[in-house]
């Protein structure tokens, strides 16, 4: 195969674009298709602070290695999962990418800043592994931007990630989850703005970049992933792509360019702050803290150690009814004294 | 020609004289879910390997939360 740039030796073939190209081209490609996309979606602009979320796997890898070579200010976010050997590696590659270009890493450790690690909500939670390993992710990234100053938040969802979670809404018409199917989020509520500059770009377009940069990954899959859904629906899609190539592409750039706009008029939720941390969620109190108390045992909105439980009831009494807190049923009414505190005399 | 194949990390022995696309079918692999690496370089489906060759299959595909 020939390159289609320079009609030397190919090193990569790309069945969508109906071509072949050397390394060189290569890279060249993949870094035009990111700076489209940041381009189209107005995802970056000069001067942004800009947070990539980093596995340790080669999208994210190669995302935060595009944009650092784009020139934006870039710094990396990786989170501690405590998946054993395969976290204990993937946190050795970021630590390692990121001390060979000098570039900051900002590091998040679920176990130690939130007292579990993933294996264990997966075995005590409700919710499977991956849906508490991608609620914890989308917190914790939302709040270290927050937290760091940041502008926005870059991920590395490529074409095929992209178009397996479209696959899996449509499957089950999940109008409001297609709504929102965007490669760029605007900061809103108390969420940083989210970006997905590899939208463009396959996954085996993302391998090959990585590999042809010469950037260390970790290859190996999670060891908590099989059977995962996003896989089925990947290989669904492959099967297709494989007789039909460019119908990934097709299908997820096509529903950004004429099919979002059918969804637009679904009602975006209204945010407030959660009780507990104050990020921003529908209810009382966010998927992460919910999940976290569940998983650690814990009572939301129960205070947890002493002194929270001190404050609480001197507050309680200073400025509350006190049946509230001493379970007197309505038609039973609490004497109550001039203070406004419950007389625990009274006859 | 020996093959290093990932997820789980192995190693087998196969026959060289023929094409990357060959060498993917017998093993059941779609070409479009793996980079073919022969001594430090990607090589694409068309090209021939030796039975000295030494490969790597390396999956493309990751799954679970993003």
């Amino acid at each position: 195969m020939k390159c289609r740039s320079c009609r030397g030796p190919a090193v990569i073939e790309v069945p969508r674009h109906h071509a072949a190209f050397c390394a060189e081209h290569f890279v060249a490609m993949v870094r035009g298709q990111v700076e489209r996309a940041i381009r189209r979606y107005r995802m970056l602009e000069r001067g942004d602070r800009v947070l990539v979320a980093v596995s340790g796997g080669k999208d994210s890898l190669a995302l935060w290695d595009l944009l650092l070579g784009l020139g934006y200010d870039v710094s990396g976010l990786y989170l501690g999962l405590g998946i054993g050997d395969y976290s204990a590696r993937s946190h050795d590659v970021v630590r390692r990418f990121a001390d060979d270009r000098g570039a900051p890493l900002v590091e998040v450790d679920l176990a130690r800043d939130h007292g579990y690690d993933v294996p264990t909500a997966g075995r005590v939670g409700s919710r499977s592994t991956c849906a508490v390993c991608g609620l914890s992710k989308r917190y914790v990234f939302n709040r270290a931007a927050l937290d760091g100053g940041f502008d926005v938040v870059a991920t590395g969802h490529n074409l095929d990630d992209e178009a397996a979670t479209l696959l899996g809404n449509t499957l089950r018409w999940e109008t409001a989850s297609i709504a929102r199917r965007s490669p760029a989020l605007p900061a809103a509520d108390g969420l940083v703005r989210k970006v997905k500059p590899l939208h463009r770009v396959s996954e085996l377009e993302t391998a090959a970049y990585a590999f042809l940069r010469g950037i260390e990954y970790v290859v190996e899959e999670c060891p908590l992933v099989a059977g995962n859904t996003q896989l089925r629906y990947k290989e669904a899609m492959n099967a297709i792509e494989r007789t039909s190539p460019g119908t990934k592409a097709q299908f997820f750039l096509g529903f950004l360019e004429r099919g979002s706009a059918l969804f637009a008029g679904e009602d975006r939720p209204v945010l407030g702050p959660c009780e507990r941390c104050g990020q921003p969620t529908t209810g009382r109190f966010c998927a992460f803290c919910r999940a976290r108390a569940q998983i650690l045992g814990e009572r939301l909105g129960s205070p947890r150690d002493p002194s929270d439980r001190e404050v609480a009831e001197a507050l309680a009494d200073e400025v509350l009814p006190v049946e509230l807190y001493d379970g007197d049923r309505p038609d039973e009414p609490a004497a109550v004294g001039s203070t406004g505190r419950r007389d625990r005399d009274a006859p | 020609m020996r093959v290093r194949l990932r997820n789980p990390d192995r190693q087998i022995e196969l026959a060289g004289g023929r094409a990357v696309s060959t060498v993917l079918d017998e093993l059941g692999i779609p070409v479009e879910t793996v980079l073919v690496i022969r001594s430090g370089e990607l090589i694409t489906r068309d090209a021939k390997v030796r039975d000295e060759d030494e490969l790597e299959i390396r999956p493309v595909i990751s799954g679970g939360a993003r």
